[in-house]
């Protein structure tokens, strides 16, 4: 007689087994990341969200971990896969997104582009010190007046001597107040009507004790708050020629960097959800009402349910991009997939989320409010979900609904 | 210098622990197997030796454990371990303390070494004997639960945990100390560790590799398991409902008081 196989295990925390499939050294950067979290984030970030602080002391214990610039190759970055980083974001946002946005910013839009566009001085200068955390970094693109379309910049660089004159005014940007450099970008020696394409944009790598350069931190958010949001002021702000990115011009360099962190997030937010359906799901069993744990009526089920399962589809979706990036066969509009449904399920999550912990799902004594108040910015950097919608939309009929 | 660092791979700690009634051993299977954690403390100390030490310092991990661990074993290798020797062996099943002890000592002492370094037990078997008996095998002076350590040339002095304080002691290489939980914070391993273990070596090696020349295993068990009995359950706990804080606090003094717990 044959024996039946013992029918496998279900683990509440990840029914599919998806993790099951990553390789073995990806599993290790989790439990690194992942302890790291328990350990070091959790017992403290309600606190610093309330308090509205990004500890000082977190980019040099990041980069010891050797978690900034982790995806990139030399001068001190470790080179690890794009599965890896995207496993890393996950766990650090199951901390805190604010933890996260630091981590993307720092890798993906300040050390990437010195790597992938920078000068040889410019890579030797900022790569190792980034890598560390000694030095933080911060990316200027956005501006008060232009946000989506980031094209219509108003911040130009003007040629002086042997250099330009850097003039604008960028806002909302991370690390902004507590970084050592900026990457800016700007439109150079603009002619009277600038290109619509932005052809004449570049970067340039300012360190912020610049003269001219100055930083005012943005106040009274309600998310994102462990996490430091800035504008950063250019007035003459002079640099010398060789700041400028030599690898690049045009629109393609600020929206590539983009596309490297937007791939961080949709990793980052299957994180941020599945905090929250952890929170959920340890309180529906504990939480008695009519006798009996709250997990156990039908409509809770239902809810948990629902959540576990748009879980693993972001988990499946963010593992597939991850796969397409390792092969170097990722789109941009494949991020966008990704961005847009993942941002959007982890919100929908912590809000089910919420209501499973009734009154108690309101304070920050549990993690849900805070990942669902993080996640709002989430949905609006890095490109909006409109934003996305509209990517999609002429990746899928080839016609551009936005220019 | 080479420093030799025992590690055992048991079922993850935090997973429930079933025994296979018929064979007496604990099913392993769908629990995921770790680094036992008391072993961390012994690799750290090996790590901060050879960061002092600095010069050709060595630290290797000893293992004995089916060859299906290997990727967990690099987890050490990640937290900074040069590389580690792995007795994979199907006639190793079964091992007692004494076939565990020998067999890892034959394999040291192939390999040569100056300073062993153990944790104070497993999360598992937790016998604690191990160490003892290695370093009787290794004809080695034996340090156990050190809660401190520094090697000087060939002096060793450290500071040994006891029931009501600590002992200070010296010897000299080569021997084998046991590390207590007390002597450092086990480092998490770097993203950089992580990428370069996988190119670190992971030796496996037969017993007969290892210069096993005795029987080890179920074969040359010294002890036999008569009967694995679990502890009796825990009865419910009482329940009292007390009309207000006052009246709950009275009774719990008195319930206290009866034990003669205050
Ligand atoms: C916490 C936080 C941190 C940030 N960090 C950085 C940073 O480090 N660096 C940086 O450069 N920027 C940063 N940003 C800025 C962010 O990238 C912008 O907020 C984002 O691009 C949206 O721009 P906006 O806020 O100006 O909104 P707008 O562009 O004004 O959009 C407002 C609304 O209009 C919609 N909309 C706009 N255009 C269209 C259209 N064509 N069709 C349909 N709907 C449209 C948008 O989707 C949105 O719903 C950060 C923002 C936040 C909140
Ligand atoms: C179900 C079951 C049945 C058993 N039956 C018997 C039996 O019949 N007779 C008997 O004597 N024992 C038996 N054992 C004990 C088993 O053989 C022990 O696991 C083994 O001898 C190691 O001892 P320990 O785990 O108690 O190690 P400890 O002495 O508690 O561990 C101390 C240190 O020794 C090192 N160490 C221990 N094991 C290894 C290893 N394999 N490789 C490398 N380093 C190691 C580690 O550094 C560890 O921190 C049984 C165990 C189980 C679970």
């Amino acid at each position: 007689m044959k024996t039946l196989a013992p029918i496998p295990h279900v683990d509440p925390l990840d029914p599919l087994a998806l993790d099951d499939a990553l390789d073995p050294d990806v599993r290790l950067v989790r439990d690194t990341v992942r302890d790291f979290v328990r350990s070091r984030i959790l017992p403290e970030v309600g606190g610093w969200f309330e308090a509205g602080t990004f500890p000082r002391s977190m980019p040099r214990e990041l980069g010891s971990l050797g978690l900034l610039g982790m995806h990139l190759e030399g001068y001190g970055c470790a080179g690890a896969s794009a599965t890896a980083y995207g496993i890393a974001c996950r766990e650090l946002e199951a901390g805190d997104s604010g933890l996260r946005s630091f981590v993307s910013v720092q890798g993906s839009l300040a050390m990437y582009p010195i790597h992938a566009y920078g000068s040889e001085a410019q890579k030797t200068t900022w790569l190792p010190r980034l890598a560390t955390g000694e030095a933080i970094g911060c990316f200027g693109l956005s501006e008060w007046d232009y946000g989506s379309e980031p094209t219509g910049m108003r911040t130009t660089a003007r040629t002086r001597g042997d250099g330009y004159v850097i003039d604008g005014t960028k806002a909302w940007i991370t690390s902004g107040g507590i970084a050592d450099v900026a990457i800016v970008w700007a439109h150079v020696d603009p002619q009277p009507g600038t290109p619509a394409t932005g052809s004449d944009v570049r970067g340039f790598v300012v360190p912020t004790d610049t003269p001219g350069f100055t930083t005012r931190n943005i106040e009274r958010k309600l998310s994102l708050r462990a996490s430091v949001t800035s504008e950063l002021v250019l007035a003459d702000c002079y640099v010398p020629a060789s700041a400028m990115l030599p690898g690049v011009r045009g629109m393609r360099g600020p929206l590539s960097c983009l596309n490297e962190a937007r791939y961080g997030i949709v990793w980052g937010v299957v994180g941020a959800a599945r905090a929250c359906y952890e929170a959920a799901l340890a309180y529906a069993t504990t939480r008695v009402q009519w006798g009996k744990p709250i997990a156990g009526f039908q409509l809770t089920q239902e809810k948990l349910a629902n959540m576990a399962l748009e879980l693993q589809k972001a988990q499946l979706l963010a593992s597939h991009l991850g796969r397409l990036k390792d092969a170097d066969t990722l789109a941009p509009a494949h991020v966008s997939f990704g961005k847009l449904n993942n941002v959007r399920e982890a919100l929908a999550i912590a809000r089910e989320a919420r209501t499973i912990l009734g009154a108690s799902g309101i304070t920050l004594e549990y993690p849900i409010m805070r990942h669902m108040n993080n996640l709002e910015s989430v949905l609006t950097y890095e490109g909006t979900s409109e934003i996305h919608t509209l990517i999609i939309g002429q990746a899928l009929t080839g016609l551009a609904a936005f220019s | 210098m080479k420093i030799l660092v025992t590690v055992k791979l048991v079922p993850d700690t935090t997973a429930d622990k079933r025994i296979d009634p018929a064979t007496k051993q604990l099913v392993r299977s769908g629990v995921e197997t770790v680094l036992n954690p008391f072993d961390e403390y012994a690799i750290e100390a090996g790590l901060q030796l050879k960061e002092k030490i600095g010069g050709d310092t060595t630290v290797t991990i000893v293992t004995m454990a089916p060859e299906s661990g290997k990727e967990i074993v690099r987890k050490a290798l990640a937290m900074g371990a040069d590389d580690a020797i792995m007795i994979s062996d199907p006639k190793a099943e079964g091992s007692d303390v004494w076939g565990t002890a020998y067999a890892l000592a034959q394999a040291i002492k192939k390999n040569g070494f100056d300073l062993v370094l153990c944790g104070t037990q497993s999360t598992d078997s937790i016998t604690g004997e191990l160490p003892g008996a290695l370093a009787e095998f290794l004809g080695v002076p034996g340090i156990t639960h050190a809660r401190k350590l520094e090697v000087e040339g060939t002096t060793v002095r450290a500071e040994r945990e006891t029931d009501n304080g600590y002992a200070k002691v010296t010897a000299d290489l080569p021997l084998l100390v046991s590390v207590t939980k007390s002597m450092n914070t086990p480092r998490y391993p770097a993203l950089k560790g992580i990428m370069g273990a996988k190119k670190k070596t992971i030796a496996i090696a037969s017993l007969a590799d290892s210069g096993v020349d005795k029987p080890v295993g179920h074969e040359g068990a010294r002890t036999e398991l008569i009967d694995l009995v679990s502890p009796p359950t825990r009865g419910k706990g009482e329940v009292f409902q007390a009309a207000d804080a006052v009246a709950g606090a009275t009774k719990i003094i008195e319930f206290l008081r009866e034990r003669k717990l205050v």
